[in-house]
């Protein structure tokens, strides 16, 4: 209802007022003011429960004054910076058009470039466990946005639970092996398996819920599963979770030191970083496989039967779509993905809790999505590099990171609000596959 | 052939709240005919279209449906989807429905969605890519070109349906409706908004749909050129009840017909429908 | 009996306080159409806001109980309608004519921000205060020794609650700004060219909403006595289930949705089990919505085809 109004309504009053030194000074003021009343208490005031357990309180006028004295100056630089960048340059034209082409034209070529460099990256940083540890997060990530993207980017409904089937997944492997001995290879489909069919199971009577109403649903689904976690402590050790999870073995040969072992078997050197770089080749092969089957499928009926339910739900029921069902399928198939990430974390982590499956790891997952661009693989993976990799710079950050990430994640959405690729490529085409711009794309009312 | 007319319309009542929308409404649309449903604004012939296309429900009421081989189906009972379905029925939206994000051929691999999804092995043989899968692709595929083909727009098969222009767009919903293999076409003001050329155009289409492929339609129009020019019934409504039927000729000579249509003036409402004939 | 009528009290003490803050998410869903993750950070700020200046105020030496509590409400009030403000100026305007989602994930991001801004600023440890409002009345006592309590706690929370919604109900059914907001509700465009200030309609709808969550912390604050900066997600959740099983959009549905999830709380936890208490009220979002999509309040969609 409010998408009605183009970007450039006479109703919206910003970028057409006079722009000049009193102007802006103006404006620095009155942001300096509105800092001053939104931090007077919360950072001028200080308080902390004394050794008494009483509430004491503390002023920190220094640094109230240092905030809004910054908000000041940071208020006349970016009029400036809005001035220099022309009369209309908000954040929404900071990137020109031709980024937006090149991207997709360099995509054909990044894709392939990247891939190749991931398949090296263990062997370019073999004694670098950090950087090894960090691809194994990153392509984590990227595999749980290539499946939370089937249900959001594709089919259109709007996830915000994606997190329960990633504990699906990782409780399925951790029970099933710690109590029967299960071995990861045979857990792993079978925690794709238990997610899919949770997803089915939740998806079943709350897929005719549209909209905000689907989002909420999920979210309230994703809580109960976390809550679960916790209290069902006979089953899921509470909060203390599920320790001693077997780690992956090569099809039956362990990664451990001494006889039997792989190292032992093949004659060289144990290594503890043997494991690690086993661990981001499982999980480079398990994320492969999800982008291999979602673009297969995109190329097939149900794929297609996705993207049409995004664009109009009415016109597939004409068409003789069941949408119910075709829902459940994408619902199911992106928890399927969910509970072999779940799975992976598992057996990497060795150690489960409740506490990894918070609502925002689903919001992490689903940021991920949309700045990649709904729809797009090769987004989401960029995504995911840019904001676990980023995550991961600011780690010096320490207490002020989440602020930061916060921040961030508003500023790329007001900057790019239909995420990185803006462009959906076509699933067939007869002479020449055109993408087609996001602006056409609709983004679903599930 | 069975010898039943393709549709009946039985009783038709549609209330909402305390509107009666449609009340008791029966008609008939014939075999391999073009039946128009006219009617002033606000008489009830999209609520007709969504009973029969089962995007409502109706209050009470039998929606029959024969197809060629004698085989009935009583739309009312049916789910949404079945309607395309099982019974064959296909539709166009007044505020025309394509997919705008998807390309005009997308558009029409999506209509085709029920067979492909069979031969596809509901997506298993498809994932595997079997030889079967991939030569009923091809032939979705032909199809599709065909009817690109049929409506003027192949050279336009790899562009984003929301790019077309309207008159483009609606030809495309029409060849897409026409994808799924319908034995009955239902149009909700398929000349809306064209112009005189394009108007001419969607009269030959619809006339080569009826005869060259033994497709029946019922069509909602405002433009009684449309309406006079090519349909062979013409079913009138006004305030939910049918007021006149016949073919077109009887209903532009029906004095019921011109006084719903411009009030209880007679005369001046002659006057004006001699002139749009 | 007693028993249930001790739940009872308790859970629409609850159930005003998670009422308030629904009426935020369900102004700003009618009005804008999205749901404003950040609004239980809102009321988290709301309730530190109240707290930091409840100290200040004993320490200056303000000793009458209801004065001090009339400037903390004020000043609580007026400084997070601040924040409400200023998050929608600097996070939702810029994105109001873009595509669903990107408002959603802006609104999450604030949400964090807010979270991390008050662990920073104020620390990540719970702040206790001592009761500042003590005392109540005994209603009944059973032979079983088992006393139905009404604290004056109890009291100024849901005379508080009901002052303030029939003022915010005549802001919004009598006022020049209320009708705007009706206007901007159904059609802002029509609103626009019939000469309603839009964008000054949209913020007002954010600074009244903030300012009942600053209400709701205030209340949070007496009653529970602590505040910590994590508290706003799990009471945003739950007043944002409120929200819709009232029935998003309505305002009677908010209070209505908020007082149901606080009555599910509360006897949840007394009958059966504590830990699962937001299970149950959230098992029942998802029954009430699978048989009445809109909530109890909402008004039927009607498909248009």
């Amino acid at each position: 209802m409010s998408a009605s109004l183009p970007p450039s309504s006479p109703f919206q009053s910003n970028g057409s007022e006079p722009v000049g030194a009193a102007f802006i000074l103006k404006k620095a003021v009155l942001s300096a003011l509105v800092a001053l009343g939104l931090f007077s208490l919360m950072v001028g005031v200080r308080t902390e429960a004394g050794q008494s357990g009483q509430l004491e309180y503390w002023t920190r006028f220094g640094e109230l004054a240092s905030l809004v004295g910054a908000v000041f100056v940071g208020s006349i630089a970016v009029e400036l910076l809005r001035l220099w960048l022309g009369p209309r340059g908000g954040f929404g034209s900071f990137v020109p058009a031709s980024v937006q082409s090149g991207l997709s034209v360099a995509g054909r070529y990044l894709a392939p470039a990247l891939l190749i460099f991931t398949f090296l990256v263990p062997v370019i940083f073999y004694n670098q466990r950090y950087i090894l540890d960090l691809g194994i997060l990153v392509l984590t990530y990227v595999m749980l946005g290539w499946g939370l993207n089937v249900v959001v980017g594709l089919a259109g409904l709007l996830d915000l639970g994606y997190v329960a089937f990633y504990a699906v997944g990782a409780y399925s492997y951790g029970l099933l092996s710690t109590t029967f001995g299960l071995s990861f290879w045979i857990c792993l489909p079978l925690a794709g398996i238990l997610a899919a069919f949770w997803g089915v199971l939740l998806g079943f009577p709350v897929l005719r819920l549209r909209g905000d109403y689907l989002a909420i649903v999920t979210l309230a689904f994703g809580e109960i599963i976390r809550l679960v976690l916790i209290n069902w402590q006979e089953v899921t050790g509470g909060p203390n979770g599920v320790s001693g999870i077997p780690r992956p073995t090569l099809f039956g040969i362990p990664l451990t030191p001494g006889e039997g072992g792989l190292a032992a078997m093949l004659g060289i050197p144990f290594s503890p970083t043997h494991r690690i770089v086993f661990l981001f080749y499982l999980i480079l092969a398990l994320a492969l496989l999800t982008n291999w089957v979602t673009i297969r499928l995109r190329r097939l009926p149900i794929g297609r039967a996705w993207e049409a339910l995004r664009e109009d739900e009415v016109a597939c029921r004409a068409l003789g779509i069941n949408i119910t069902t075709t829902k459940l399928t994408a619902f199911a198939t992106g928890a399927m993905f969910g509970g072999f990430a779940g799975a992976f974390f598992a057996t990497r982590q060795g150690f489960i809790s409740p506490e990894s499956f918070t609502f925002q790891e689903s919001a992490l997952v689903l940021a991920i999505v949309v700045l990649g661009g709904m729809g797009s693989q090769l987004g989401v993976a960029l995504a995911a590099l840019a904001m676990i990799g980023g995550f991961e710079l600011f780690r010096s950050l320490e207490v002020y990171r989440m602020l930061v990430f916060g921040l961030a994640m508003v500023l790329i959405m007001i900057w790019r609000p239909r995420g990185i690729v803006g462009h959906r490529a076509p699933t067939v085409f007869l002479e020449k596959s055109k993408s087609i711009s996001s602006d056409l794309v609709k983004e679903g009312h599930g | 052939m069975s010898s039943a007319p393709i549709l009946a319309l039985e009783n038709l009542t549609m209330r909402f709240g305390g509107i009666v929308a449609v009340n008791a409404l029966s008609f008939t649309a014939q075999r391999k005919q073009i039946t128009a449903l006219i009617g002033p604004n606000g008489a009830g012939k999209t609520t007709v279209f969504n009973c029969i296309t089962g995007f409502y429900k109706p209050t009470s009421g039998v929606i029959r449906l024969t197809h060629d081989d004698g085989a009935q189906f009583e739309m009312q009972k049916l789910k949404d989807y079945n309607i395309s379905k099982q019974a064959k029925v296909a539709r166009t939206f007044q505020n025309i429905r394509l997919f705008p994000g998807m390309t005009a051929l997308e558009n029409l691999m999506v209509a085709q969605h029920n067979a492909l999804m069979k031969a596809s092995g509901l997506t298993f043989l498809g994932l595997l890519g079997v030889p079967s899968w991939r030569a009923a692709e091809q032939s979705a595929i032909d199809n599709a070109v065909f009817w690109l083909k049929r409506v003027g727009l192949l050279d336009r098969a790899d562009d984003a349906a929301g790019n077309f222009a309207y008159g483009d767009q609606r030809r495309l919903e029409i060849a897409r409706a026409m994808c799924t293999g319908p034995a009955l076409l239902c149009l909700d003001e398929p000349a809306a908004g064209l112009n005189a050329r394009e108007s001419g155009a969607l009269n030959e289409l619809l006339l080569s749909i009826r005869s060259d492929h033994g497709t029946s339609i019922l069509l909602i129009e405002h433009d009684m050129s449309v309406v006079m020019e090519i349909s062979d019934r013409v079913v009138v409504m006004d305030y939910g009840v049918k007021i006149a039927e016949g073919t077109p000729r009887e209903i532009r000579d029906d004095p019921k017909v011109i006084a719903a249509y411009l009030g209880t003036d007679e005369e001046e409402a002659a006057a004006v429908m001699e002139a749009e004939a | 009996m007693d028993y249930f009528a001790q739940q009872l009290i308790n859970g629409l003490v609850l159930g005003s306080i998670y009422g308030l803050i629904a009426i935020g998410y369900t102004m700003v869903y009618g009005i804008v159409g999205m749901i404003n993750f950040a609004h239980g950070d809102v009321f988290m700020i709301g309730g530190f806001i109240a707290l930091i200046s409840f100290l200040v105020l004993v320490s200056v030496g303000l000793t009458a109980v209801p004065v001090i509590l009339l400037i903390v409400l004020l000043v609580s009030m007026a400084i997070t309608a601040l924040y409400g403000w200023t998050i929608e100026r600097i996070a939702y305007r810029p994105l109001r004519h873009s595509f669903r989602l990107a408002p959603m994930l802006s609104a999450i991001g604030m949400s964090f921000v807010l979270t991390n801004f008050s662990q920073v600023s104020q620390g990540a440890r719970v702040k206790p205060v001592p009761p500042i409002i003590t005392g109540g009345y005994t209603l009944h006592e059973g032979d079983s020794g088992f006393v139905v309590q009404l604290s004056n706690v109890q009291i100024v929370v849901v005379i508080t609650t009901i002052v303030l919604l029939g003022l915010f109900t005549w802001l919004v059914s009598r006022t020049r700004l209320g009708r705007d907001m009706r206007a901007c509700e159904q059609d802002q465009t029509m609103a626009a060219l019939l000469g309603v200030d839009v964008d000054r309609t949209i913020s007002m709808t954010f600074v009244i909403g903030a300012a009942l969550a600053a209400v709701a912390g205030m209340m949070y604050l007496l009653y529970y006595g602590l505040v910590d900066f994590f508290m706003g997600f799990v009471a945003g959740i739950k007043a944002f289930t409120a929200a819709v099983l009232g029935g998003i959009g309505s305002l009677p549905g908010a209070m209505l949705g908020g007082l149901a999830i606080g009555l599910i709380e509360t006897f949840w936890s007394a009958y059966f089990s504590v830990e699962y208490k937001d299970v149950a009220a959230f098992s029942i979002l998802i029954v009430v919505l699978i048989f009445m999509p809109t909530g109890l309040l909402g008004r039927p969609e009607v498909e248009k085809v």
